[in-house]
């Protein structure tokens, strides 16, 4: 086992990502990661790269996303470049359809508010249905409108997990596959990572292991909040090119199949499907393209968001244990080039990035509970 | 939604679910069995309820023996739903299925899985090819339409359903190009212990002799101890290659039916996230259940070949200790009288099943025929080689969910069943480790696809969906 | 009539009298036995080529005959991706090749199929 600069707790999207951008740093990195069975929301995502909608209630959130989709374009060059995996990136902005006049409004008005808390600098635009038929012919009768911001995309989440492992191990990142963390112990110089296969001391250790973060971020003096929060999809058949643009529940992959999602559930942690979820996901999906109807489904599955208390990332470095990082949230696809290219080189032991103190779990010690949580 | 309530469902209609069926309803019990063709016999009795008398002379006495068992079914209280898929079993049994474009469902208060077996994948160059087929799939050509192959075929691979379709094939007065057999000499060494076993179970012995010496008066040519099997053709199969002691063998046809035994048809009991474990004498992964047949998930069994590999009887009878268990455990029949009426099944079980570590040994498939070379498809939907596996276990991924999130492998139409078993003994056998810890694909409905209109019918849906869910799968 | 029978792979066992049905594949009629299924069917009328795969489009034919392969899909009155050994002959069924990913089209217009008719 080769000497290290950082160890990496998890080895899922956000994990990974991170690894990535350490080793652009000239980093020794070296990452554990679960076995095949292990909960891992990487697998269970939409692949949205989505900006509009997020950051109500703290409008970091939004400049953050904002950044990380901006710089996206350079990730997957990037991995292109040394993997010869296309991670298929598509930013052609992205629709969020509102099937009533009073949802148009409460959309205007909550990207509106966004806006303002932006000083102005958030593009998006409410449509009626000509104007979003003209880019989504498939759409229904019954949608009535939608916010479209350019902002938006989608990207194939698989490749991209497989990409960032590829192009990490290119970079002599070590990765450990079926190596669970189970105690972290500070030691001169840095931590030392027991597991249920052997110990790995490094200067610098990150946090990244999704649900687990919450039990394991105590032993580093942290207080990281999350807990699952169910989300189920339905993957229909594949079928020639339908839709040219992402939308907020649909989407068309690179492959052809049609995803359709999704929900958010309080079940603890039970990833499975529930036929009354999936029968309303599949009539919204059939109310907002009429011509779904006909599509077959291939798989239905559920997948848990680690979700903070307030929806929001948690990335913090412990006071108590300088060189203990902890980085968590729900929109590790999104995320992934803000990981990459602005979050490592901070763990890499460079400047934090502007506003990354608003991401701080010391945000919960006045934490007021709202009906409504990032998306 | 309320859904209709009955006591036992049974799913599949082969002699498993026939015989579970019937004995249930003989003791009056509410009982549905939901079946995917439109009249009863699974796969192995297909067709049986219209079969012509020339095709029943050409299928054989074991064929006609289905009749007794679905004469019985049809003549019970059991209700038969055909046309009917099965998309979805709950952990709470409730059974989703689609019948004629409408979706319905029932709440079971006991379930028993009798979905039988598949074959077992035979991955070698050009088995994707047009007019590559499966033995079993010749069998149901046979059964269901009386079609047989025009030109001389070719029959290559391993186990009784090879001989017992070439000498239907004889019957029926199809030429026979050449069966190609991968059996040697390693594979009776192996059965030589178990000998005891098939005598045994010697009328079944003396069945599988007088197929290959009616195979050998017809002139048929053998070849055994086959190797390198490799189907040839451009766009459509135009013969096989395999080696013999060293000696290059090419044979030409256009059809070439392959054979390497039958494993259980597990979509639902994985979905159900039932424990199954590795077989290593049969090579395939079964539920793990009790004497009785059921899963750790209370209240649903499993009987028949879905349950583990054994033959025809040995489901019928599986199918009555299921049904009469399921029963008991209703409260409908004490535990004497479930002891009782079962004793003579279990006997019987006993007895059909001794010839099985005989049969598994002799016709245990080749490893160069689970786990073949870079080149050759695995996943034939997504058309993944077993070097595209090797080089993603490279990578680090320990299991077939790994496996299939880089690279597609078991997301197609079949979700698995052509390529899961391949796939779990591929990642094994890189890693250097037994199946067990590296597992199988995540299952998940629908089990049968359904359009997104029949799942949006499929419930009385909650307005918003942040509610709680309902049918706790 | 154009029965291709003479370069089928299979053909049927000779019966007495069963009743036959008329169906089409990619445009030219076929008389098959009545109650068979649609893989059956197309396989005893000299159809080798059932569909294309999405992914290479590759050339596929029925292999397992009990619907859990897929490789049989083929589009029937024009609705795409259907199991062919799952579904039995009806007269004046048309039938289609399936090249490659289907076409979701609106219900109004389902009868076209992706053969561009």
């Amino acid at each position: 086992m080769k000497a290290v600069d950082v160890v990496v707790i998890g080895g899922g999207l956000v994990g990974t990502a991170i690894a990535y951008g350490l080793s652009r740093c000239v980093q020794r990195v070296l990452v554990l990661d679960e076995g095949d069975q292990a909960l891992r929301a990487s697998r269970g995502n939409f692949g949205l790269v989505w900006v509009q909608g997020k950051g109500t209630g703290l409008s970091p959130y939004a400049t953050w996303t904002r950044t990380s989709a901006s710089l996206w374009p350079t990730l997957a060059e990037d991995l292109f470049a040394q993997t010869d995996i296309n991670v298929q990136l598509r930013q052609p902005g992205g629709f969020h359809l509102c099937f009533s006049d009073a949802e148009m409004a409460a959309r205007n008005a909550s990207l509106e508010t966004l806006r303002e808390s932006l000083g102005g600098d958030y593009p998006y635009v409410m449509l009626d249905h000509a104007e979003v038929k003209a880019k989504l012919p498939a759409l229904g009768p019954e949608v009535v409108g939608a916010s479209y911001s350019p902002m938006d995309g989608h990207v194939n989440p698989l490749k991209l997990l497989r990409a960032l492992h590829t192009a990490s191990q290119l970079r002599q990142v070590q990765i450990l596959t079926g190596t669970r963390a189970e105690r972290i112990e500070s030691a001169a110089g840095g931590f030392t990572i027991h597991t249920s296969s052997g110990s790995y001391s490094a200067a610098r250790v990150v946090l990244a292991a999704g649900l687990a973060n919450r039990t394991l971020a105590e032993q580093i003096g942290l207080n990281v909040p999350v807990g699952p929060n169910r989300g189920q999809v339905l993957v229909g058949e594949r079928v020639r090119r339908l839709l040219d643009y992402p939308t907020t529940y649909i989407r068309q992959t690179d492959e052809g199949t049609i995803q359709i999602g999704d929900s958010h559930e309080d079940v603890g942690f039970d990833d499975g499907t529930t036929t009354d979820v999936l029968a309303s996901i599949a009539q919204r999906g059939i109310r907002s393209f009429p011509m779904l109807a006909q599509l077959k489904l291939v798989r239905v599955w559920g997948a848990l968001r680690v979700l903070s208390l307030d929806g929001f990332p948690i990335y913090q470095e412990s006071g108590l244990y300088p060189g203990a990082f902890v980085a968590t949230c729900h929109s590790g696809v999104t995320l992934a080039a803000a990981h990459a290219l602005r979050l490592a080189p901070w763990i890499a032991g460079g400047a934090p990035p502007a506003g990354i103190e608003h991401f701080s779990s010391e945000r919960f010690r006045t934490y007021q509970p709202t009906s409504n949580h990032a998306h | 939604m309320a859904h209709e309530s009955i006591d036992l469902v049974v799913i599949g209609a082969g002699p498993a679910g026939l015989a579970a069926a019937t004995a249930a309803a003989a003791q009056g019990t509410s009982v549905v069995l939901l079946d995917e063709q439109a009249t009863p016999g699974g796969q192995i009795y297909r067709s049986i309820t219209r079969t012509s008398p020339e095709r029943l002379a050409a299928l054989g006495p074991d064929y006609a023996a289905g009749a007794a068992l679905t004469d019985a079914f049809i003549a019970s209280a059991a209700r038969h739903e055909g046309e009917a898929a099965v998309w979805q079993i709950t952990r709470n049994r409730i059974v989703h299925y689609i019948q004629h474009g409408k979706t319905k469902a029932l709440q079971a208060q006991r379930v028993i899985v009798c979905t039988g077996a598949l074959e077992r994948p035979f991955p070698i160059p050009g088995w994707t090819l047009p007019g590559v087929l499966t033995a079993g799939a010749a069998q149901i050509l046979l059964k269901s339409a009386g079609a047989v192959p025009a030109e001389p075929v070719i029959l290559a691979g391993c186990g009784p359903l090879l001989y017992l379709l070439g000498s239907q094939y004889i019957r029926a007065g199809v030429p026979i190009r050449a069966i190609v057999d991968t059996t040697d000499a390693s594979d009776y060494r192996r059965a030589l212990p178990h000998l005891a076993g098939a005598i045994a179970g010697w009328p079944l012995l003396k069945k599988g002799w007088s197929l290959m010496r009616a195979l050998k008066r017809a002139g048929v040519p053998f070849y055994k101890g086959a190797r390198a099997l490799a189907v040839e053709g451009g766009e459509t199969a135009a013969g096989l290659r395999f080696e013999l002691r060293g000696v290059t063998h090419r044979l030409s046809a256009k059809v070439v039916l392959l054979h390497q035994g039958v494993v259980p048809h597990t979509q639902f009991t994985w979905s159900l996230r039932a424990h199954h474990r590795w077989d290593a004498n049969q090579l395939c992964w079964t539920p793990s259940v009790d004497v009785w047949g059921e899963l750790d998930v209370p209240g649903i069994f499993v009987a028949g070949d879905s349950r583990g590999i054994g033959g025809a009887q040995a489901a019928a009878e599986q199918g009555r200790i299921a049904a009469l268990a399921a029963l008991c455990s209703m409260g409908k029949i004490d535990a004497a009288s479930r002891d009782q009426l079962a004793k003579g099944s279990f006997q019987a079980l006993r007895c059909v099943l001794r010839i099985r570590p005989f049969l598994d040994a002799l016709y245990r498939p080749k490893h160069q025929n689970r786990v073949p070379a870079d080149d050759v498809i695995v996943c034939r939907c997504e058309e993944i080689t077993a070097g595209d596996l090797r080089r993603i276990v490279e990578l680090g991924c320990l299991g077939p969910n790994q496996a299939k999130s880089f690279s597609r492998c078991g997301m197609g139409p079949c979700q698995g069943r052509q390529c899961g078993l391949s796939v779990t003994e591929i990642i094994a056998d890189q890693r250097g480790v037994s199946p067990t810890p590296v597992g199988y694909y995540r299952i998940r409905p629908p089990i049968k696809p359904l359009t997104l209109a029949e799942l949006a019918s499929a419930e009385d849906a909650p307005a918003e969906h942040g509610t709680m869910s309902h049918d706790g799968n | 009539m154009l029965t291709d029978s003479m370069k089928s792979l299979f053909r049927t066992l000779p019966s007495s009298t069963v009743p036959h049905v008329t169906i089409q594949f990619d445009g030219a009629p076929h008389s098959v036995p009545a109650g068979i299924s649609v893989a059956a069917a197309l396989l005893v009328s000299g159809v080798q080529r059932f569909r294309a795969t999405p992914t290479s489009g590759a050339a596929r034919a029925p292999y397992c005959m009990m619907g859990v392969c897929f490789e049989c899909l083929v589009e029937i009155d024009g609705l795409p991706n259907q199991q062919s050994c799952l579904a039995n002959v009806r007269e004046g069924m048309q039938i289609r090749s399936q090249e490659g990913a289907r076409v979701l089209c609106a219900a109004a217009q389902c009868g076209s199929s992706a053969h561009g008719a």
